[in-house]
């Protein structure tokens, strides 16, 4: 994909979802030739390395575990990884064979998307495609795919949340659960992008009640984690304020999805900023949050050095305030009817009155990205310069990678590999802070 | 209604609780085993069966997502059926043959008679090799027809598509066929652990049963 920017008619320009027929005609723009065969067969062989990355992600988990994890014993972000994994496998392969018949179509003149095409006057000889069938099979990839990014910032930031409110996590297996049920609900849903290409409106309606189901497993996890806030010992480290930021983002994001998941609001909202920014709060800066709040918690197991604090609390204040700055204006846009992927806005009167806050969207981006380049600096600065970890276990966690030595050689243990004797959220158990996994649970112990 | 919310969750949540300390004390007593697979407990499945489990899951899915393609299209207007050249019938014998000399192969394997299970692998082969020339064949005779790429769509085009996909499965399994009976003849496998041929034999009737439900279909 990235060797397409370099070739003579330029890279794919479809747009990510390439919806054929703008995508199967050579003809049809510069970014319509050579470039979107790089795309495709860039794309197939992702979905092969992801496959394969995905078959050991799931033998793994379900396979290799080590003695006494059983699986209601394994920490939430490995859980939401199997799922993760799980989705991939199951997703991506219909994504294939939707790129496999449109190369069908780009080289071979067959007309699984194409009908009915006059390009300058001339008719093609494609006859009986439907474009239709190409956002089907797109589809049924695209929505799990959001499920695919989401899900495991859900289990880390679930994890780096039980650590730093010194709390087990809130329901455990309502969490598993609720993860589970996402991920089957992800299959059924794909339609819910295809509100406006005329599709049947009773099927329409069902796509509508299936998708607004997905609010209730997203709202268990929601619960759960505000449950497991509660009362904690909380402490704000830069990975805590970014777990508790995703909350915020994914609440506030996740509530705009009912709106565009209810087909008649959606075909008013379509293709508008609303979209824009229901999609990049719940998905683009949750799941940024998510992998933030990861690497601030990890950053000390991968490097043994801590990163800086100061720049963390800046980054995620500076970045929280303004991914709302940014996006939260937009809704108001999208309900003017503002539509999205336009250039130049000024010849519609209407939309005059959004210049003034299109300034300042436009400003706060350019300083939300320099906040961004101020963490790659945090991150390489701290990988060389940060304050060294001393003790094997900073955050004071119970899950197995924080028993290994500080800076681990092959094989993550010096000795043998560690037994597992109990869950991975013993945290103020018994008057005690936190009881590690690897220790055996005692003979007067409470259960949790 | 809120509040019944939250009630009814904590309530769900109190349930699974309970629930969960039920089984993690079954857990503490060896009583009950929820692990399907884990260390500990004898291995049930091999991991890289397991693997080639979901690896067949995630093929299935492609085939799934071709061939619903398929169903969509046949209900629009301008569809074109075809009539399946008899040679497909041929294809479909040669692979449910070689379904039954790679299952043969496999139990001479487990029997340790090396000699038998090499012969009957390397006729699994030849077997393979033929299902996929009778499937060219096939394409030109249907090639031959006028059934082309080019044009209005049709059962055709599809059947060239979905096909060919499962022939390249095929092949690919020829392939490790192929590698196995060479490592067989190297001598090299000391340890007699049937899983290889045990994958390989998964793998195979997978694609046989893969090529009967897209006949059935197409």
């Amino acid at each position: 994909m990235l060797a397409s920017l370099f070739i003579q008619t330029g890279p794919a320009s479809g747009g990510w979802t390439i919806y054929p027929p703008l995508s199967a005609l050579g003809q049809a723009s510069e970014g319509s030739k050579a470039g979107m065969d790089y795309w495709i067969i860039g794309m197939a062989l992702f979905i092969i390395s992801q496959l394969l990355g995905g078959l050991n992600y799931i033998a793994t988990v379900l396979n290799m575990r080590t003695k006494g994890m059983s699986m209601t014993r394994v920490p939430l972000t490995i859980w939401a990884l199997l799922f993760t994994a799980i989705l991939g496998v199951l997703s991506f392969p219909v994504l294939l064979s939707g790129v496999v018949l449109l190369m069908f179509d780009r080289h071979l003149g067959t007309s699984f998307y194409l009908s009915d095409i006059y390009i300058a006057g001339q008719a093609l000889a494609n006859e009986g495609g439907s474009a239709i069938l190409f956002q089907h099979l797109f589809w049924f990839l695209g929505h799990p795919e959001v499920y695919i990014i989401i899900l495991p910032t859900m289990g880390i930031v679930s994890e780096v949340m039980s650590v730093n409110a010194r709390k087990p996590i809130f329901g455990y297996m309502a969490m598993v659960f609720s993860m589970f049920a996402i991920c089957v609900l992800a299959f059924l849903v794909w339609a819910h992008h295809m509100f406006v290409t005329g599709l049947n409106p009773f099927l329409g309606s069902v796509f509508v009640l299936l998708t607004l189901l997905i609010a209730v497993p997203s709202a268990i996890k929601v619960f759960n984690w505000l449950t497991t806030l509660w009362r904690g010992n909380i402490r704000f480290t830069p990975a805590m304020l970014f777990a508790i930021g995703f909350v915020s983002l994914f609440i506030s994001g996740g509530l705009t999805g009912i709106f565009l998941g209810n087909s008649t609001i959606d075909i008013h909202l379509h293709d508008t900023m609303f979209v824009i920014a229901h999609f990049h709060i719940v998905m683009g800066v949750s799941a940024f949050f998510g992998m933030f709040c990861g690497i601030y918690h990890w950053f000390p197991k991968m490097y043994g050095r801590y990163m800086n604090n100061t720049l963390g609390y800046i980054h995620f204040w500076v970045t929280l305030i303004g991914a709302y700055l940014i996006f939260w204006p937009m809704h108001y846009q999208g309900f003017a009817g503002m539509p999205r992927r336009y250039l130049d806005k000024s010849s519609w009167v209407s939309f005059s009155q959004f210049h003034g806050l299109d300034a300042m969207i436009t400003v706060v981006t350019v300083l939300v990205f320099a906040v961004q380049l101020m963490f790659v600096f945090n991150y390489f600065y701290s990988m060389y310069k940060g304050r060294r970890v001393r003790s094997l276990n900073p955050w004071g966690a119970t899950t197995l990678e924080w028993t290994t030595p500080i800076r681990p050689g092959h094989g993550n243990w010096d000795g043998e590999i560690p037994e597992v004797h109990r869950w991975a959220y013993d945290y103020g158990k018994d008057g005690r802070d936190f009881i590690p996994q690897t220790e055996p649970i005692g003979e007067k112990e409470s259960s949790h | 209604m809120e509040a019944i919310c939250i009630c009814l969750l904590y309530y769900w949540h109190y349930y699974w609780q309970r629930l969960r300390d039920a089984v993690e004390h079954f857990n503490n007593k060896k009583i009950f085993e929820v692990d399907i697979v884990s260390n500990e407990q004898h291995k049930r499945v091999h991991p890289h069966k397991f693997t080639l489990w979901v690896a067949i899951a995630s093929i299935i899915m492609m085939f799934a997502g071709l061939t619903s393609a398929f169903i969509v299209k046949s209900n629009l207007t301008g569809w074109r059926t075809i009539v399946l050249p008899k040679i497909f019938w041929v294809s479909t014998i040669v692979i449910l043959t070689s379904s039954v000399t790679m299952q043969m192969a496999i139990k001479a394997f487990k029997a340790r008679e090396m000699q038998r299970y090499r012969s009957l692998m390397t006729v699994t082969v030849v077997l393979g090799l033929a299902f996929v020339v009778c499937q060219i064949m096939g394409f030109g005779e249907l090639w031959d027809q006028n059934i082309r790429f080019k044009g209005s769509s049709g059962a055709g085009q599809f059947f060239y598509a979905i096909a060919g996909l499962h022939g390249l499965h095929v092949l690919g399994g020829v392939v490790a066929l192929i590698v196995m009976v060479v490592r067989s003849l190297a001598g090299k496998s000391k340890l007699y652990s049937a899983v290889p041929a045990e994958v390989m034999g998964m793998y195979w009737h997978f694609v046989d049963l893969l090529w009967l439900y897209l006949l059935i279909f197409l």
